[in-house]
C-alpha cells in the first residue's frame, strides 16, 4: 500500500493476468523498437553517421578555402556560390552567424559533407524537409548526403550561438 | 515532540513541519517565476507579438528553464522526501539542524543563479554549452545548490535509517516512500555526475582550466541533465501511487511488480543521456543503439510497468467499491471532484500520450533526426515536466495544504477547476509545439521571420494557425499556474486554519475492502486503456519513421 506498509505475504501474491499479458507486450514493443533501429540501418536510408574526424579550427579552414578554392562559381550577399562535382568532399563551416558557402548540388548524386565549427555549437537543421544535426568546434563531422527532390533549401542554425543566433541561415540548391 | 495528526493518524514531527513548509514555500516562488518567464517567452515567440529583445529572450528562457526545472521541482522534492522519510514513517527528522543548513545553501544558489541571469552574466541557458560561458558565480550558484540537494538527499536517507531502528512502522517500507528512495537513490548518482560537469566548467570560467571539450561537457551534461528528469519522473509516480491511496484508497494490484519496476529505474536510466546526442558527431552508432535502447528501454518497460499499475489500482480499488458495471464504470464514477484526483489523473493521460510517446520517438536513433533542436523538443517535456510532474505536484500540494500546514483551501471550486484549465493548456501547448517542430521551427530561436539575415526561410504557412494555438495552450497554462499560485498563497497565508477532520475539504479515503471471491480480470478497463494507448504509440512511431523516408538520404 502506498502510504501505509504492504501487508504480509505482499511478496508471494501472484501476478494478475492483465498485468501478465500487459508486462508481456510491452516487453515484445521495446525489443521490437530496438530491432527497429538496427534494422533501419540495413534496409533505411536515413542514418545519422558515425563518422567524425578531429580537426582545428586552423585545419579545417585551410580545407574549407581549397574546396572553395577548387568549385567556386560566384557570390551572392557576399557568400561564396560553390558548385561542387558530385561524389566528393564537401566542406560547410559554421561560423557566428553563417553557414558557408552557398551550395549548387545535383540530385540523385551522393556528397560527403564535412560539417565542422569554428566557434560554438551550433545546429546544421535543413529546411524544409527538416533534417537535424550537431555541429561542434574540433569535430569534423561527415555526412553523406543525397538530395532526392530539386528546388531551394536553406540551413538555419538550431543550436543556440549567442544573440545573433537567429540571423544564422545558409543556403542550398538543388538542380535536377 | 510529536502531534498526532486528527486525520489520518500519523505521528507528526513539529520539527520536520517547518522545514518542509520553508521547502515548499520557495518552490511555489520558483514556480511563479518560473511561470512569469513562460509567459514573456510565449508573447515573444508568437511573432504576432514578439514582446522582447533578443538578449531578454534568451535570458528569459534561461531564467525560465531553471526556475520552472530545476528551482521550482527540486525544492519541491526535497520537502516530498522529508514528508516521506518522517510523517509517512511515523519518525523524527534525524537531524533537522542539518536540513536548515542544507536550506541555506540551497537558497544561496538559487539567489545567485537567478543574480546571474538577470544580471546578464549568464546568457548561457540552463544547458550552459561550452564554450558558451557564463561568470564563475553562476557557476558557484549551481554547485552550492546541489551540495544542498545532496544533503538533503542523505538527511532523507538517514531518516530512512532512523525509523528502521526505532521501528516506528512494520514490516517493508510503504510503496510511496520505497519510490522516493529509489528517486533518492537517483538523485545522489546524478548530483554526482553534476559535481564531475560543474566543477571543471567553473574552473575553466575562472580561467584555471584552459578550454573544455564541448561533446565531452555535452554528454556528462546530460549524464546529469538526464538523469534528473527519471528523479522527477520516479517521485511523480511515488506522488500517483500515493495519490491513489488517498484517493479511492487503491493500491497496487501487485506490490512486487510496482516494486521492482521502481527498481528497474535505478538500473536503466542513468547510462540513457545518450539520446540527447544522438544526432552529435562523435559517438558511434553501437554506443548510441545500446544505450538508448537496450538501457534506455529498461526505463521504458518500467514506465509502461507504472502506467499500468497506477490506473489499475484505482480501478481495482472503484470496482471493490462496487462500480463494476462495464469497462469503464469505475472512471466515471471517480471522485473528479478531488483535485488532487483529477490532477493525478489528468497528469497521468498528459505524461503519457503526450510526453510519453514523444519522448520515445525522439529518443529513438533516426527519428531523432526530425526532431532534434526543433520546438518539438520543449513540446514533448512539457508534455512530461510541465503536464505530468508539475501537475502531479500541484495535485500533491491539495493535500500538503490541509494536512501539513493544517489550511483550508481556499477558492474550493476554482481549486476543482484548475488541474482541467492547467491540464488543457499544457496539452495544446505541447502538442502545438511538437506540430511546429514537425515542420521544422526551431526551438530557442529569436526570430524565425529571419529579419536582417542575408537569406531567409519562409516555414509552410500551417504553422500560423499552430502557432495561435500554440499561444492560447501558453497562456491557458499559464493561467493555471497562477490560479494553483494564489489559491496555496491565499490558503497558506490567509487562509482558515483547519480545526478538525470536519474541515478536510478533500476525501482521506479508506483502504477499499477485500476482494470478494473474483472471476475474471480486476482491472479490464485498464487493460483496454493501456491497449489504446499502444496502439496510438505504435501508429506514430510509424508514421514518423514514414517521414523519414521523405527526406534526403544521408549516411
Ligand atoms: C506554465 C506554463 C508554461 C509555459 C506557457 C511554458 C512555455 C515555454 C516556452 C514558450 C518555452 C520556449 C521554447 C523556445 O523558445 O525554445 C519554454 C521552454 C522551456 N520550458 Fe516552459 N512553459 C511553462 C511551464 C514550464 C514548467 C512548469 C517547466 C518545468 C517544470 C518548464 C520547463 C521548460 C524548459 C526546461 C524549457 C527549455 C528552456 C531552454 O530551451 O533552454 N516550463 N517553455
Ligand atoms: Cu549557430
Amino acid at each position: 500500500m502506498s502510504a501505509i506498509p504492504p501487508k504480509e505475504g505482499w511478496y508471494y501474491t501472484k501476478i494478475a493476468k492483465e498485468e501478465k499479458i500487459w508486462i508481456g507486450l510491452a516487453l515484445v514493443v521495446c525489443l521490437g523498437l530496438f530491432a527497429t533501429m538496427i534494422l533501419w540501418h540495413v534496409y533505411g536510408k536515413q542514418n545519422p553517421s558515425f563518422t567524425t574526424y578531429k580537426t582545428n579550427v586552423h585545419e579545417f579552414n585551410a580545407l574549407y578555402d581549397a574546396f572553395v578554392e577548387k568549385y567556386k562559381v560566384g557570390e551572392e550577399h557576399g557568400f561564396a556560390v560553390v558548385k561542387p562535382d558530385p561524389n566528393t568532399d564537401v566542406f560547410m563551416r559554421a561560423q557566428i552567424w553563417r553557414w558557408e558557402p552557398v551550395l549548387i548540388l545535383k540530385k540523385g548524386e551522393s556528397y560527403r559533407f564535412h560539417l565542422a565549427s569554428t566557434d560554438f555549437l551550433h545546429g546544421f537543421s535543413l529546411q524544409p524537409i527538416n533534417m537535424n544535426f550537431m555541429v561542434y568546434p574540433n569535430h569534423d563531422y561527415v555526412l553523406t548526403f543525397t538530395p532526392t527532390e530539386a528546388g531551394e533549401y536553406k540551413v538555419i542554425c538550431n543550436e543556440f550561438c549567442g544573440v545573433g543566433h537567429h540571423l544564422m541561415v545558409g543556403k542550398i540548391v538543388v538542380e535536377e | 515532540m510529536f502531534r498526532t495528526c486528527d486525520i489520518t493518524g500519523f505521528k507528526v514531527d513539529r520539527k520536520v513541519e517547518p522545514l518542509i513548509k520553508a521547502n515548499a514555500v520557495v518552490a511555489v516562488v520558483s514556480l511563479l517565476l518560473g511561470v512569469t518567464g513562460a509567459l514573456l517567452l510565449v508573447l515573444t515567440r508568437w511573432q504576432v507579438v514578439h514582446l522582447l529583445l533578443p538578449d531578454w529572450y534568451y535570458r528569459m528562457l534561461t531564467f525560465h528553464g531553471l526556475n520552472a526545472l530545476v528551482f521550482w521541482i527540486v525544492f519541491f522534492e526535497i520537502a516530498g522526501l522529508y514528508f516521506g522519510s518522517t510523517i509517512i514513517l511515523n519518525c523524527k527528522m534525524s537531524t533537522p539542524g542539518v536540513g536548515w543548513f542544507a536550506f541555506i545553501l540551497t537558497i544561496l544558489g538559487f539567489g545567485l543563479v537567478n543574480y546571474a541571469v538577470l544580471a546578464g552574466k549568464a546568457d548561457v541557458l540552463f544547458t550552459s554549452y561550452v564554450p558558451l560561458r557564463a561568470e564563475p558565480v553562476y557557476y558557484l550558484g549551481i554547485i552550492l545548490f546541489a551540495v544542498g540537494a545532496l544533503i538533503a538527499c542523505f538527511l532523507f536517507l538517514a531518516n530512512l535509517k532512523k525509523a528502521k531502528q526505532e521501528k516506528t512502522y512494520e514490516g517493508s517500507l510503504p510503496l510511496f516512500t520505497y519510490g522516493l528512495l529509489a528517486a533518492c537513490i537517483i538523485a545522489i548518482l546524478t548530483i554526482a555526475t553534476g559535481a564531475i560537469i560543474y566543477i571543471p566548467t567553473l574552473l575553466w570560467s575562472l580561467g584555471y582550466i584552459k578550454s573544455l571539450n564541448p561533446a565531452m561537457y555535452k554528454l556528462v551534461f546530460w549524464g546529469f541533465g538526464h538523469s534528473s528528469q527519471q528523479i522527477n519522473v520516479t517521485a511523480m509516480i511515488s506522488i500517483w501511487y500515493l495519490g491513489a491511496f488517498l484517493t479511492v484508497g487503491g493500491t497496487s494490484i501487485n506490490e512486487k511488480v510496482s516494486r521492482i519496476a521502481f527498481m528497474l529505474y535505478i538500473i536503466g536510466i542513468n547510462v540513457a543521456s545518450a539520446h540527447h546526442i544522438l544526432s552529435d558527431p562523435g559517438v558511434g552508432t553501437e554506443f548510441k543503439i545500446f544505450n538508448t535502447s537496450y538501457i534506455m528501454y529498461i526505463a521504458v518497460l518500467a514506465s509502461l510497468i507504472h502506467a499500468f499499475a497506477v490506473p489499475s489500482a484505482i480501478e481495482s480499488a472503484q470496482r471493490r467499491r462496487g462500480f463494476t458495471k462495464g469497462l469503464f464504470d469505475w472512471l466515471i464514477n471517480a471522485p473528479w471532484g478531488n483535485p488532487a484526483f483529477s490532477a493525478v489523473l489528468l497528469g497521468m493521460l498528459g505524461f503519457g500520450f503526450i510526453g510519453g510517446v514523444t519522448g520515445v520517438i525522439n529518443g529513438m536513433e533516426q527519428t531523432n533526426t526530425i526532431i532534434h533542436n526543433t520546438l518539438s523538443l520543449p513540446g514533448h517535456f512539457k508534455g512530461t515536466v510541465v503536464i505530468g510532474t508539475t501537475l502531479t505536484f500541484m495535485g500533491a500540494a491539495y493535500y500538503i495544504v490541509p494536512l501539513v500546514f493544517r489550511k483550508k483551501i481556499a477558492f474550493f471550486k476554482l481549486a476543482q477547476l484548475q488541474p482541467w484549465i492547467f491540464a488543457g493548456g499544457v496539452a495544446l501547448l505541447s502538442s502545438s509545439m511538437y506540430i511546429l517542430g514537425a515542420f521544422g521551427i526551431p526551438r530557442r530561436h529569436y526570430d524565425i521571420t529571419f529579419t536582417g539575415s542575408a537569406f531567409t526561410h519562409t516555414f509552410n504557412p500551417a504553422t500560423d494557425l499552430f502557432w495561435v494555438l500554440f499561444a492560447i495552450g501558453g497562456i491557458l497554462a499559464v493561467t493555471g499556474a497562477l490560479i494553483w499560485i494564489i489559491i496555496i498563497v491565499v490558503s497558506v497565508f490567509f487562509g482558515k486554519s483547519l480545526t478538525g477532520p470536519q474541515d478536510m475539504q478533500l476525501a482521506v479515503a479508506s483502504p477499499a475492502p477485500e476482494a470478494k471471491e473474483h472471476k475474471g480480470l480486476e482491472a479490464p478497463g485498464t487493460l483496454v486503456l493501456s491497449i489504446l494507448f499502444m496502439v496510438v504509440f505504435l501508429t506514430f512511431i510509424a508514421l514518423n519513421y514514414g517521414w523519414l523516408t521523405a527526406m534526403w538520404e544521408v549516411k
